[in-house]
């Protein structure tokens, strides 16, 4: 069952990402991408990480896709980028071996030959009977307290910063 | 396999109530809008004109399925199943009685929120899909004011996660069982009026309703975002916008008034009950009030609405960390 | 049990495709989704050995991820706007501002 449900989440999101590369229009690209993450959301409750599942879901899909569909839409830019595709052939031949090279190397690296270091205790009966929102949000505020907050300023670093260059005109 | 026989039913229960409800929730708020503006409402079609939905239902179906010539036709098709579904899916945790929920899941609050999210993407693809510009605008003024607004909407119930210590939409209803000096019930309504203001407010928003009808704003953008849908597609989108309408109401129930909690009556009555108060406070406001003009809703939303509702979450955590 | 490295090598796909798509694309929209993908699937492989490892370090770092990809975003696109506004383009090679 867990590999039927793997397979099928696995080869939607693998199929879409290809799809978004391979879409010509802007907006094919960006639903194959929500695709791709909700396949992606899939593994991550296969995975047992439930809350991870729900904020991605949430953080992806429901803000970051939405500002992407937002600005293709606003910048209107329906036939085909506005200017002829000049794909560049150097450019996808050195593009795509790289990505071959990449890929083979990846795999030679994470066969099933692989080695894992020693295990932590949050074993998945022990995330289960604490919950795994709880388990999460333990580490969370104790061991990362210090850089939770600092993402705070990253935040707030890119709400200025966006607004500064979004602005049409600075006073 | 009895579980999942078990579960199949209570699907297929809810998802059968939901629609009726739906069916009937047009009928009722045309009478409800009919009263209050001292007219009559569908009367011709049943007695009470209580056949209307039905009449309608047919109406629509038969109606000819037009497809701009223009369109974007894939996701012109796509656009009204996908407002759909995430509507009707926000019921699969939502507690109707004690033990009659779908599946309580240890995120659930967190799952509503994922999940109503989706239901912009219907709109902004119909808005785009159609090739209009009507329906573009409808498209952009939704995805602008949906964003803006679930910001406040996911605030706003933080105050409510504090207290129950949960994200699971079960334990926050039994985290608001029995009452304070033995009147007053322990909902949630009371420490956090201002979360629930703001969620009630938000939520309005998010529905696309009146007075924050902007998307669909007939008098300036003809039907905005599905101005060129026709029949059963154009159904689709009103059945989605009822059942948003009755998924919020229901998660206000949950989150604030203490879902099936009270007295006397089954546990699955009150429920209905205190979202059916919802959902006529929700004519109420479409019937009383005018649109807001775009600048003041963005202007609200941010300006008066996120403030009250961080002031909201650091109250709550102030008080909590004094008396608990 | 699904294992470990079948999650690892869906990962390395998709951010080859991701690569693929950086390399390839000359639309900024599509090259920032590509970035998406990319940061995506490192996160799949961060909760998966969160899982293998019985450890839930991975799980709070993949929140890590997801606020620098929003904040990415959040910049990224007023970028492309601004950008859009002087050149009327997204497409990259046609966007000549650091050559003087």
């Amino acid at each position: 069952m867990e590999w039927v449900l793997f397979l099928i989440f696995g080869l939607v999101a693998a199929a879409a990402a290809v799809g978004m590369v391979l879409q010509r229009s802007p907006i094919y690209s960006a639903l194959c991408l929500i695709l791709a993450l909700f396949a992606q959301g899939g593994l991550y409750i296969l995975l047992h990480a439930e809350l991870i599942a729900a904020v991605h879901i949430f953080v992806y899909a429901g803000a970051i896709m939405v500002l992407f569909l937002f600005v293709i839409m606003l910048l209107d830019l329906r036939p085909e980028d506005r200017s002829p595709v000049r794909t560049n052939p150097v450019g996808v031949s050195v593009g795509l071996i790289l990505a071959g090279l990449l890929l083979a190397e990846l795999a030679l690296g994470v066969g099933p030959h692989i080695a894992l270091g020693p295990r932590g205790v949050y074993d998945f009966e022990t995330v289960r009977a604490v919950g795994n929102t709880q388990a999460v949000g333990r580490i969370l505020f104790r061991e990362y307290l210090i850089p939770f907050e600092l993402t705070s300023v990253i935040l707030l670093a890119a709400m200025v910063g966006a607004m500064v260059l979004a602005k049409r005109k600075l006073e | 396999m009895d579980f999942l026989f078990a579960t199949i039913l209570k699907i297929a229960l809810v998802m059968g109530l939901v629609l009726l409800a739906v069916a009937y929730l047009t009928w009722l708020e045309r009478k409800v809008i009919g009263d209050i503006q001292v007219r009559y409402g569908p009367s011709r079609v049943g007695r009470f004109g209580l056949l209307q939905p039905i009449a309608d239902g047919i109406k629509l179906m038969f109606k000819e399925d037009i497809v701009p010539a223009n369109a974007d036709r894939l996701i012109f098709l796509l656009a009204p199943a996908i407002s759909i579904i995430p509507a009707l899916i926000v019921f699969a945790v939502i507690p109707f009685g004690p033990s009659f929920v779908i599946t309580d899941v240890n995120v659930g609050l967190l799952y509503v929120f994922a999940v109503t999210s989706l239901g912009v993407y219907g709109i902004v693809l119909a808005g785009w899909g159609s090739n209009s510009k009507y329906a573009l605008l409808g498209g952009l003024r939704s995805s602008a004011q949906m964003v803006s607004y679930e910001l406040s909407l996911g605030l706003s119930v933080i105050g409510v996660v504090m207290m129950a210590g949960s994200l699971s939409l079960v334990d926050i209803v039994e985290a608001q069982k029995g009452s304070w000096y033995g009147i007053l019930p322990r909902w949630n309504v009371i420490p956090q009026f201002l979360g629930f203001v703001i969620f009630l407010l938000s939520s309005n928003a998010e529905l696309n309703r009146a007075p924050f009808d902007l998307p669909e704003a007939e008098t300036e953008l003809v039907a905005g975002f599905h101005t060129e849908y026709s029949s059963m597609k154009f159904a689709m989108f009103f059945m989605a916008e009822y059942a948003n309408m009755i998924a919020a109401s229901a998660m206000a129930t949950t989150l604030f008034l203490g879902g099936w909690q009270g007295p006397l009556l089954p546990p699955v009555i009150w429920f209905l009950l205190k979202v059916f108060c919802f959902l006529f406070l929700f004519m109420w406001l479409r019937a009383t009030l005018p649109r807001f003009r775009y600048d003041q809703l963005m202007g609200f939303g941010w300006k008066v609405l996120l403030p009250a509702a961080l002031v909201n979450v650091m109250l709550t955590a102030a008080v909590l960390l004094i008396f608990a | 049990m699904v294992p470990l490295w079948a999650y690892l090598f869906l990962s390395a796909f998709l951010f080859a495709v991701g690569v693929v798509g950086v390399a390839t694309r000359r639309n900024a929209l599509v090259i920032f989704m590509s970035i998406e993908l990319m940061l995506n699937a490192v996160n799949l492989s961060f909760v998966a050995f969160a899982r293998f490892l019985h450890s839930l370090d991975g799980q709070v770092f993949v929140f890590f991820v997801m606020t620098v990809a929003a904040a990415e975003v959040a910049v990224g696109l007023a970028i492309i706007i601004a950008i859009f506004r002087n050149a009327e383009t997204v497409n990259v090679d046609e966007v000549h501002l650091l050559k003087g």
